[in-house]
């Protein structure tokens, strides 16, 4: 408790003979224990002619597994009175529960059982029913909601073409099509394996206890063979030129997301362009929502976030939807004319204050969950090694002076490392704009 | 594929289970009639301070709809000291947030902040609460992006199906058929005289309730609130009961029209039960079977059986009137009749016979079970407190949920579901291609068909 109040929390580690790295970060104030469980594989991996491929396997993972039924998972954990889910990114995919403390073995054991043996249960029945239902998911997510492409586009304007990065995480419908079962366990032997995963509990156990479960559910589960590594995926510090895209879309206002390369998660530099994002777009006081949305009274809505990518470069990215009446390139410029001036005369002191202040109190708020503690540890031992920098976050944070903000903005903010991904009202598309974007797409 | 009896013998049991309560509150009560409610909880230095107004939508006045959420946005846009932009810089220089809104029965003003934050930021709460200025320019600005959200409203299939289906299932006279924060005609005739109306009228002390939950003590919490908000004066507003008659009693089907849409947006319900409700408990867990949980009858089987859709869940909107009981998916536009009739035979099914041992096992125990899961954080429990308040439940409603929720029994459900679902009435919306979906519904034989464009009006 008395850690918890100085906003650090305990934090034991260890590896198992086989790999598995394993962060345990007790709490006992409550009746409640988080089992996460990062696989350090993404979308980035997916090899040619896969794009989706990371994803739907994700799926499968709740399929069965030896002495698991087909969504037999999800039963039991909600049987135990728990929470679970799962999600991929770009470079890791995870899986957790939450669950009631005296059900911590179960939990442990379900993701030990699909570790150990999926694909004893894998068919061909049950890969084409989990393809219709993330064939489902695309049109929801994308296909069927308005901007819903920005998630493929953007990364494709921003990436080079053979960048790990550059392709859809979602994955083209031929691609779905095309995912055998083959792939499925191509995959699992190559990804799914102990020394490429790192566990995390967060709550209300014994460490001692859950280390000889861990040890028991974990410990037979050979090492991996090692996987492919990855192409180089450095780049230069900016693009080198102000990308653009124009997509005529069944949107009724024009909305702009634009990209700037940044420094990857967990670097020095990242904290500053964390910290310059939340200054241009967290919160109401915000540099753009005052100014655009408040004042201007341009845009509707204007928000910013990182990619929080720990390889090659990250993006920081802001979102600004325009008012009725306000057309797209007119958007744009008012957009552009803000980045300008933050450009040349530098943000404030106390701008970058509020957003610090803003950051520590949204840590200690996302601190409160054993879910999201556990997430976060799985995090920085999956990406940095350590989850112990979990506790080094708000000082890194309020280590971030001024000036160091104003390098950065410098440095990254400029016209030549811009990348704008403009959605249009199809009606309104003018035939120049609509060309242009056609242009960059054939790049 | 089945499991072998080995296989389960195998698996972990739980051991016994460690004691847990829902955090521990106390009420006070100031002169003025203000009450308080303080959950202290002291895992973080974190406190969450939500204050309770009876301003919600149901008291919009008639042609004025959307009044109630542009004031309690209003309401963190500026006070006479300070104009918008200073007071939200002023709560973040602290780290706060400061969130106002409302929903169809309450307006609340909420805020999060540090506990080394928390003497500085009541007082402004104290300031919003007391002297809000609702500035000319602020009104315009909050009634042009209303304008703005219903504009984006008609190209987002999911969220025009679910305000097309309130409007489809509640009579005109139900202030549930129009949207909560207003349409474009009635948000349009708000004008600042009207803001300040309503504000006056109803954000009073008495029948305001402070709830406080995080790292205070009570005696702390009823300092800081007396400090603030104390010498404020003012009756309890009037309360505004609202009416839920459906619109209709009979099947009709209500097409949106989206040409060339991949997927149908799919709702299909009727008007349900109140909160306060003797029923509450068997209606929560036979929906849980029904369509609340993701093994339950309806997600299985559109799904995981037959790959329809990403995910198909039902519910019942909690309000002191009857809100909706709605079906919601969206599913691939070619199968859209399909996806319905599966709908329509689970509606069917858990009216017809009891549902089983181990679906009842399920559904209870995960209620059961997650219970502690709940409220982990600060503004779970003051939102937990405020659903208390705000529907006059008995304050040891969260230590006996539990033991409520494990009494249920089938033959309950069953009772329920014959009761509180009702197949003959219910009403179907689909934002869908009408050229792919019309046909194959029709067939379906649901009922009389309407085709309608992304406005609701009628095509002939």
């Amino acid at each position: 408790m008395v850690q918890f109040r100085a906003m650090r929390i305990p934090i034991e580690t260890f590896r198992l003979p086989n790999g598995l790295f394993v962060t345990l970060s007790e709490d006992h104030t409550a009746p409640i224990v988080a089992v996460n469980l990062w696989y350090h594989v993404g979308s980035a991996n997916e090899p040619p002619g896969r794009t989706g491929f990371a994803h739907l396997f994700e799926h499968m993972l709740f399929q069965g597994s030896a002495d698991v039924a087909a969504n037999e998972h999800f039963e039991l954990v909600a049987r135990a009175g728990g929470t679970l889910n799962g999600s991929t990114w770009l470079e890791r995919t995870n899986y957790f529960e939450t669950v009631p403390s005296n059900q911590l073995e179960l939990a442990l054991w379900l993701e030990a059982n699909r570790m150990g043996t999926l694909l004893s249960a894998m068919t061909q029945q049950k890969l084409d029913n989990q393809r219709d239902v993330v064939m489902n998911e695309r049109r929801w997510s994308m296909d069927n909601q308005p901007y819903g492409s920005w998630m493929e586009k953007l990364p494709a304007l921003v990436f080079p073409p053979q960048h790990p990065f550059h392709h859809s995480l979602m994955g083209s419908m031929e691609d779905l099509a095309a995912a055998s079962l083959d792939d499925v366990s191509q995959f699992f032997s190559t990804y799914y394996t102990p020394d490429n995963a790192v566990l995390s509990i967060a709550g209300d156990f014994e460490p001692g206890e859950a280390r000889r479960m861990i040890e028991r559910h974990f410990g037979g589960i050979p090492r991996g063979k090692g996987k492919p590594p990855l192409p180089d995926m450095s780049l230069p510090p900016v693009f080198g030129q102000w990308k653009r895209e124009v997509v005529p879309d069944d949107v009724m206002l024009p909305r702009l997301f634009m990209a700037f390369r940044t420094p990857v998660f967990g670097s020095e530099e990242y904290y500053a362009a964390s910290v310059t994002g939340a200054v241009l777009g967290l919160r109401n006081a915000s540099r753009l929502r005052r100014r655009l949305v408040r004042e201007r009274q341009v845009a509707a809505d204007a928000s910013a976030f990182t990619y929080d990518l720990a390889k090659g470069s990250d993006l920081l990215v802001i979102d600004v939807t325009g008012r009725p009446g306000i057309g797209a390139e007119q958007l744009e410029q008012e957009v552009a004319h803000e980045i300008d001036t933050v450009v040349r005369d530098g943000l404030d002191a106390s701008e970058v204050e509020r957003a610090v202040a803003v950051i520590q109190t949204a840590f200690v708020s996302g601190m409160q969950e054993a879910g999201d503690r556990a997430d976060r540890l799985s995090m920085f031992a999956t990406y940095l090694g350590r989850p112990e920098a979990i506790n080094e976050e708000v000082d890194r944070y309020k280590a971030v002076t001024t000036e160091r903000v104003n390098a950065f903005v410098r440095e990254r903010l400029d016209e030549n490392n811009r990348a704008s991904l403009l959605y249009v009202p199809r009606e309104n598309a003018p035939a120049e704009l609509a060309s242009a974007g056609a242009a960059t797409e054939a790049e | 594929m089945t499991t072998s009896a080995e296989a389960k013998a195998a698996r972990p049991q739980p051991g016994a289970p460690r004691e847990y309560h829902f955090p521990r509150f106390e009420r006070r009560k100031l002169e003025n009639g203000l009450e308080i409610v303080v959950a202290p909880v002291t895992k973080l230095p974190l406190v969450t301070v939500a204050v309770l107004f009876d301003a919600g939508a149901v008291c919009d006045p008639a042609g004025r709809e959307g009044t109630a959420q542009l004031v309690a946005k209003l309401m963190v846009e500026g006070t006479v000291n300070s104009d918008g932009g200073e007071l939200t810089e002023r709560f973040e220089r602290l780290g706060a947030s400061i969130d106002a809104q409302a929903d169809w029965d309450a307006a609340a003003v909420t805020m999060t902040t540090l506990t080394e934050h928390l003497p500085e930021a009541f007082d402004l709460l104290g300031e919003v609460l007391r002297t809000p200025a609702f500035r000319a320019r602020e009104v315009e600005r909050l009634k042009a992006e209303r304008l703005a959200e219903l504009l984006q409203l008609r190209a987002d299939p999911g969220a025009l199906a679910d305000e097309l289906f309130s409007r489809f299932l509640y009579a005109p006279t139900s202030r549930y058929s129009r949207p909560d924060g207003g349409d474009e005609q009635s948000v349009d005739a708000i004008e600042r005289e009207h803001v300040l109306t309503f504000y006056e009228s109803r954000y009073l002390p008495g029948g305001a309730t402070v709830i406080v939950s995080g790292d205070v003590t009570v005696d702390a919490a009823e300092q800081l609130v007396r400090k603030a908000l104390g010498g404020w004066t003012g009756g309890a507003p009037t309360r505004v009961v609202g009416d839920d008659l459906p619109a209709r009693r009979k099947r009709e089907v209500h097409i949106i029209a989206k040409s060339d849409a991949p997927q149908s947006e799919l709702r299909i319900g009727h008007v349900g039960i109140p909160r306060k409700h003797p029923d509450f408990f068997p209606v929560n867990v036979m929906n849980a079977v029904l369509g609340g949980l993701f093994n339950s009858r309806i997600n299985l089987n559109l799904r995981e059986v037959h790959g329809y859709t990403y995910g198909a869940f039902s519910g019942f909107s909690w309000r002191r009137q009857a809100g909706p009981f709605t079906v919601s998916t969206a599913v691939k536009s070619d199968i859209t009749d399909a996806a319905a009739r599966e709908v329509l035979i689970e509606i069917d099914r858990i009216r017809a016979e009891p549902i089983t041992a181990d679906e009842l096992s399920l559904a209870t125990s995960y209620l059961d079970g997650v219970f502690p899961i709940r409220f982990e954080t600060t503004s779970a429990i003051a939102a937990a407190l405020s659903v208390l308040v705000l529907h006059g439940l008995p304050d040891d409603y969260y230590d006996r949920y539990r033991e409520r929720v494990r009494s249920i029994t089938a033959e309950q459900i069953l009772v329920a579901a014959r009761k509180y679902l009702h197949p003959d009435e219910l009403q179907m919306v689909v934002v869908g291609d009408p050229a792919t979906i019309g046909e194959p519904l029709a067939k379906l034989e649901f009922g009389p068909t309407t085709l309608y464009d992304t406005q609701g009006h009628a095509i002939a």
